[in-house]
């Protein structure tokens, strides 16, 4: 059997804010249509490594990146690259959900495809990205009600299909359900579960459970370095580093 | 040092759990030694002592599977914790069934206590001392997540076999010799092969033992080889 090539591919990556070293020489590979989990303490750099994958770390004044990070074999790092392109590929969800408040439901769900230049009927993307986040059926008859209306749980879905709609490789999802409740949570997880038959997704999340829950790899991070990276399953049951092992079964700090 | 858990009240309820683990152990033990000697020294009150125990055990076995089902459903224990957590509620059922062994000699001692002795055989004494060697050495590979004191466990029981097989045609002979020992030979053939039983409970345990402590399954090799086998071909 052919080996399957990496969806992400990081290599050396470093990345500072100013001089503080925030990551130090990452490298994880990533397959296609899989979940990679990466947790770790406040401050261990998962949220940064997240944001180095659609070079959004750089939007920060004073901070930077080193290293390569590949994106089906194409290093979004490399001086030809737009970055604006990189973030088309590479969808982001964040942890409180932000809706566009003045707008619909439906306006929220094409505003990339509107950002991106798209210039006909939006309707079409904008019922499968819904369906595709789970929230069409709650949704579609009242497209045109306020994206604010919704509970807290649907608007994250409907940050979701916003990201889903300019057709993405690759999913980034920083902390995606930790300012939902418990059921929220559960559809999200649900949700990622379903999204993985066509993405790739990286989600950062605090909630260890939430880890072994929704992902295939995971990977634990700490100051800054990537110290285990390996089979969800074997993170949880036998890591192979002490320091994965303290930090699984709750000894740090 | 080993780090301690961040949360104090799951410390203590893990080392809790391991305090009842070894409670019961050492219960066992003790039920075993009893009712060996209720055998070879014509002891029934030793044997009244034993079936006395074996309620203590029983609960303990009940606390240890409701510590563990709390602890499952409560803290979602994770790698060590988690192989500590499920190779308890493994183990608790095998030194529920060495106690329930400890019962069947015990009663064994009744009936042959009541009878006139036979003539000594020294494998019995043999499989009986070395049943209670294995059991205290897979308690203390338990202790100390010991993994070289389990696997000599697993070795030895090899030899515990072989003793069996032997003592098993000695008193086969022996009742052959004379029909009037049948009965009293039938009893002691039981307590010969409760103790041989023993010894599978104790592999068990350090079967478990090596799981909690590498993470590595080692049972049932073969079919899990002829498995992989069959996946192979498919």
């Amino acid at each position: 059997m052919q080996q399957p090539q990496s969806q992400i591919s990081v290599q050396s990556l470093n990345a500072f804010f100013r001089s503080t070293r925030a990551l130090k020489d990452v490298n994880v590979q990533v397959l296609p249509r899989s979940v990679l989990a990466v947790i770790g303490p406040s401050g261990c750099g998962k949220s940064t490594f997240l944001r180095c994958l659609n070079r959004m770390h750089e939007l920060i004044p004073g901070a930077t990146a080193t290293g390569q990070v590949l994106i089906d074999g194409q290093d979004v790092y490399s001086s030809n690259v737009d970055p604006v392109m990189v973030r088309r590929r590479v969808g982001m969800v964040f942890q409180r959900p932000n809706p566009f408040p003045t707008m619909s439901i439906f306006d929220n769900a094409a505003a990339g495809l509107r950002l991106n230049g798209v210039r006909n009927s939006y309707a079409e993307q904008v019922e499968k990205s819904l369906r595709q986040s789970a929230l069409w059926d709650e949704v579609k008859d009242r497209l045109h009600a306020a994206a604010t209306s919704l509970s807290g749980g649907q608007q994250q879905r409907l940050c979701i299909a916003r990201a889903l709609a300019v057709e993405p490789e690759v999913l980034l999802m920083d902390e995606p359900a930790s300012a939902l409740d418990p059921i929220a949570t559960a559809r999200i997880e649900e949700l990622i579960r379903e999204l993985r038959e066509r993405y790739t997704i990286v989600i950062v999340t605090h909630n260890m459970q939430q880890a072994a829950r929704v992902s295939d790899w995971t990977a634990f991070f700490y100051m800054g370095e990537l110290v285990e990276c390996a089979p969800t399953e074997k993170i949880f049951t036998n890591p192979k580093e002490q320091r994965t092992e303290d930090y699984v079964t709750g000894k740090f700090g | 040092m080993a780090l301690a858990h961040t949360d104090r009240a799951y410390e203590s309820e893990l080392k809790d759990l391991r305090e009842k683990l070894l409670s019961m152990g050492g219960k066992v033990e003790v039920a075993i030694s009893r009712c060996v000697r209720s055998v070879t020294e014509r002891d029934s009150d030793l044997a009244q002592k034993v079936k006395e125990g074996e309620r203590e055990i029983n609960r303990l076995e009940v606390e240890i599977d409701d510590a563990c089902r709390r602890l499952l459903a409560l803290r979602q224990p994770a790698a060590s914790d988690l192989r500590f957590i499920t190779t308890a509620l493994k183990i608790v059922t095998d030194l529920e069934r060495m106690g329930d062994l400890a019962v069947n000699i015990a009663q064994r001692a009744f009936d042959l206590n009541q009878a006139p002795p036979l003539r000594p055989f020294p494998d019995l004494t043999k499989l009986a001392d070395l049943a209670q060697e294995q059991l205290k050495k897979a308690l203390d590979a338990f202790v100390e997540s010991d993994v070289q004191k389990a696997e000599e466990v697993m070795k030895g029981d090899e030899l515990l076999d072989a003793i069996y097989k032997k003592l098993f045609n000695e008193l086969l002979t022996f009742m052959m010799e004379d029909p009037r020992n049948i009965r009293r030979t039938t009893s002691l053939m039981f307590v010969a092969k409760h103790l041989e039983r023993l010894g599978d409970h104790t592999t068990n345990v350090a079967e478990m033992v090596i799981y909690m402590v590498r993470g590595t399954d080692l049972r049932h090799p073969r079919s899990r080889q002829a498995e992989l086998e069959r996946q192979g071909r498919a």
